[in-house]
């Protein structure tokens, strides 16, 4: 049996991927941009919905993740670029593979930190704090002058993947493309095992989780660490899309985008934050190419969904989510 | 390092304290009567500002400003609460943070819209410049001084309110039961709108305050309310005495770290590396404190329920 | 006499001045039910928290199986053969009863941290949970979100979870809650065989399931546990009758 949210799942995918072939054909370069930056932020909102959607963690602090891929990759290219050695000798990379791996460690690492303190907590507590994190993460990066501090850093030439040219812009799309479809294939894989069971359980009741022998604190703290790295990974294509990192990709408005692309679409839906990030991109372009103003539109937009469309785009097109 | 240069940063981190304190009095009443988060306080402290700045502006008065920024910060809160705030008390911290995120984009990109990109500027009253003379030869400003007395102020008025009068002894039930306060026959919805205009008048007056020091600009009212978040989160979220106290401490805090870390760090490496380097650990400094204080008592200093 | 499976001794717990739980001691032997009664307020759920570890005693200690259980927290208890029962319904509301089911089949079975193989067409999961739920009665309503089974129904379901775990004791608080009598009958015959799978402490306020089940019963009041004995003994203890019984006389 083929569900309704399966086919919208397929469209909205298929959707994704033709846009760029049809601008490309009709020489319209400027939307494949805006498709890889729908790719990549949808990849970005997927790893938070692991937390956010599956473990009910509001972590108003993925800005953290992203920014620190971000910056991973900035960093390691720039020492490749410039020749001089990083800690431990280590060259820098322009290979994105190599940058993927170590943007995925290091978010984990600093995911596993946040994660730990933070989950002491519950609720409203959760929230701040994460979002107190996250700053720190961006007070530091702005402080912190040897990669650019306030002015960001900039990659001279986009990092590069195996047997393909990363500078032409639909290529790049196919790597972004691949990524998110690979992110969504992990997010599902999750969401349909034993361990995302019990995350879900967790969510909504860790009482019960924990009367039956499963400890929520690990589980939950596993999923915060996984989540952190999947948008960490987005954090790397997104600083090789537009070839320069800052510390606004770590800013709280970040955090903030990163959770509405997910309620715009539903949240804990697989595709939330494809179709979440599509609408947002699409509402970016369309209105900021009528008023600078559009960020005011954006928040009607988003306060009439929060207060009478929860479900986001999926949950208006495909009904209420079911857990069989 | 002198005496007198430390006391002048133990002032100024107070004043700092004393601002978040304004800030975090709000958003931790706002938390204890109704148990909603409201990322939109830092727009009110940004109203409050403008408010002051324009009023002041045009009639020549700081003081009417401040007026003008108590009445306007009370009045934007009371309509913000009535018009979307209300229909949030029964949701989840989700849908909170969502729809106020939300408020956050209507306001600031609304502020720009109507007085433009540019920042405004707000000068100290007549009455108020000058400095007072500190033990050890230095001077410090005197309107600061009287930022810091105003927040005392502030926090006796606040604590008496709630201690003393009607009004406190709702907000009081409020919190603790809201099921017999509308029992008792108190009008729950006018309750809750006066505790938020309240809390907005309080941010407001912060904004206007702080403008004579800084620039009046969209977005001024963020980083503090983050820094206000961490106050509440320390202090523990609810309680009036732990926003006071974790407002201080943050304020202190923060202000020495970033005045003597970089002292510290140059005994043990140059003083060209010392700067940046003790710079960097000092922008953490509050975050490690409340990562510290939250690693001992997960609810704060002062749990406001048990 | 054997040794008892689930075993508490001085117990104590205050609230301030309050003598929530004072002194109590409680022993539960194999194949037995050890109905645990009191009056409203007589600090049942404070006694209820402490033994499955969502309060911490100040004193005393709780052995389960020989092993001392009371410095543990909640989950490592359940792991440990604590198997219980809420007295207002817990359940993953979103979740199918099967899917709840399944929840304490996974546990019981080792790690929840396999993160490949979808649980859905796991048969070692489903079939264990669905034949958990026909013995409760619910194989029919495996399907219904938990959130939707009517009272009755998420009484049984909470008595299949703890069915699906590696049992030592079981702890049910108030199973009769809110049963109807039609319920409560059926509930009854199956707790009476259900002992020989493992001995029962049951807190219970319906009289009638307590006398018809209980092996032994131990009166709670004000914290203190008053009297402990066979259904008849308790009958006739005097102390029992002005305390407590005597209210429904």
């Amino acid at each position: 049996m083929i569900s309704r949210e399966f086919l919208i799942n397929g469209v909205l995918a298929l959707l994704l991927l033709a846009v760029p072939f049809i601008a490309s054909a009709v020489g319209q370069p400027f939307t494949i941009t805006l498709a890889t930056r729908i790719a990549i932020l949808a990849l970005a909102a997927t790893g938070l919905n692991i937390a956010l959607g599956l473990g009910g963690l509001v972590s108003f602090g993925h800005a953290a993740f992203f920014g620190v891929g971000g910056y991973v990759a900035g960093i390691l290219s720039s020492h490749a670029f410039s020749g001089d050695p990083m800690i431990f000798g280590f060259e820098g990379s322009k290979q994105m593979l190599l940058i993927w791996l170590t943007a995925a460690i290091v978010a984990g690492l600093l995911g596993l930190l946040i994660g730990v303190i933070s989950l002491r907590t519950s609720g409203v507590y959760f929230i701040m704090i994460t979002l107190a994190f996250a700053q720190m993460v961006y007070y530091f990066a702005i402080s912190w002058p040897a990669y650019g501090g306030e002015d960001g850093l900039s990659i001279v030439v986009r990092n590069q993947f195996p047997g393909v040219n990363t500078m032409r812009p639909l290529t790049f799309f196919g790597v972004a493309y691949g990524a998110l479809i690979v992110g969504l294939g992990l997010f599902a894989m999750i969401r349909d095992s034993r361990f995302g069971a019990a995350l879900q359980a967790v969510r909504q009741n860790e009482v019960r989780v924990a009367s039956v022998g499963i400890s929520p604190l690990p589980i939950r703290l596993t999923a915060f660490v996984l989540s952190a790295m999947m948008t960490a990974l987005a954090g790397c294509l997104y600083a090789d899309l537009n070839r320069f990192v800052s510390p606004s990709m770590l800013s709280w408005h970040m955090s903030g985008e990163l959770i509405v692309l997910i309620i715009l679409g539903g949240t804990g839906r697989l595709f939330g934050p494809v179709a979440g990030a599509m609408l947002y991109v699409v509402i970016e372009s369309a209105l900021g190419g009528i008023t600078e103003r559009w960020q005011f539109f954006l928040g009607l937009i988003l306060l009439a969904t929060v207060l009478f469309a929860r479900g986001g785009v999926i949950g208006l097109l495909a009904g209420k989510a079911r857990h069989g | 390092m002198t005496f007198s240069l430390v006391l002048e940063q133990l002032l100024n981190g107070v004043q700092l304290g004393v601002m978040l304190f304004l800030m975090a009095a709000g958003l931790t009443l706002i938390f204890g009567v109704m148990g909603l988060i409201n990322l939109a306080h830092g727009s009110l402290y940004m109203v409050g500002a403008f408010a002051c700045a324009v009023v002041a502006a045009a009639t020549g008065s700081f003081w009417l400003g401040l007026a003008a920024s108590l009445a306007f910060a009370a009045a934007a809160g009371a309509l913000m609460e009535v018009v979307v705030i209300r229909r949030l008390y029964g949701r989840d911290h989700l849908d909170q943070v969502l729809a106020t995120f939300a408020l956050i984009l209507i306001f600031s990109e609304g502020t720009r819209w109507v007085f433009g990109s540019f920042p405004l500027y707000l000068d100290i009253p007549q009455l108020l410049q000058g400095a007072v003379p500190l033990p050890g030869g230095t001077a410090y400003p005197l309107y600061r001084l009287a930022i810091i007395v105003t927040g005392g102020l502030v926090a006796i008025g606040l604590t008496l309110l709630i201690s003393r009068t009607r009004l406190g002894m709702r907000i009081r039930a409020g919190e603790s039961d809201r099921e017999m306060i509308a029992a008792l026959g108190v009008d729950i919805r006018t309750l809750y709108t006066l505790v938020f205009a309240l809390g907005s008048a309080l941010a407001g007056l912060a904004g206007a305050m702080v403008g004579a020091l800084q620039s009046v600009q969209v977005g001024m009212g963020e980083p503090i309310l983050i820094l206000a978040f961490v106050v509440i989160v320390i202090g523990g979220i609810g309680s009036i005495k732990g926003a006071l106290i974790g407002a201080l401490l943050v304020g202190v805090v923060d202000t020495m770290g970033r005045f003597l870390l970089p002292q510290i760090v140059g005994l043990f490496m140059s003083s060209a590396q010392a700067g940046p380097v003790g710079g960097a650990i000092a922008s953490m400094l509050i975050y490690l404190l409340m990562a510290a204080i939250l690693a001992i008592k997960p609810r704060g200093l002062f749990p406001a329920q048990a | 006499m054997a040794e008892p499976v689930l075993d508490i001794k001085g117990l104590r717990k205050n609230f301030g001045a309050l003598k929530a739980t004072d002194d109590v001691s409680i022993s539960l032997y194999p194949g037995e039910i050890h109905a645990l009664i009191g009056p409203n307020g007589a600090g049942k759920s404070t006694l209820i928290h402490q033994i499955c570890g969502t309060l911490r005693q100040d004193q005393g200690s709780i052995r389960l199986a020989g092993k001392e259980i009371g410095n543990l927290g909640v989950a490592e208890r359940a792991r440990k053969g604590l198997g219980r029962t809420f007295q207002i319904s817990s359940l993953a509301v979103e979740f199918s009863a099967l899917r709840n089911v399944m929840l304490a089949v996974q546990a019981r079975q080792g790690s929840s941290f396999r993160f490949l193989r979808p649980v859905r067409s796991d048969r070692n999961l489903v079939d264990e949970a669905m034949d958990r739920l026909s013995r409760v009665g619910l194989a029919e309503r495996a399907h219904i979100p938990a959130g939707e089974l009517s009272h009755g129904e998420k009484r049984q379901l909470e008595i299949a979870i703890a069915l699906a775990l590696d049992v030592k004791a079981f702890l049910l608080d108030e199973p009769m809650a809110g049963m109807g009598p039609e319920g409560s009958k059926v509930l009854t015959g199956f707790l009476a065989k259900l002992r020989q799978e493992a001995p029962i402490l049951l807190v219970e306020h319906d009289m009638d399931a307590v006398f018809a089940l209980a092996d032994r019963i131990s009166v709670l009041v004000y914290g203190r546990i008053i009297a402990t004995g066979t259904v008849e003994e308790i009958r006739r203890d005097p102390v029992v009758r002005t305390a407590y019984l005597g209210d429904h006389a």
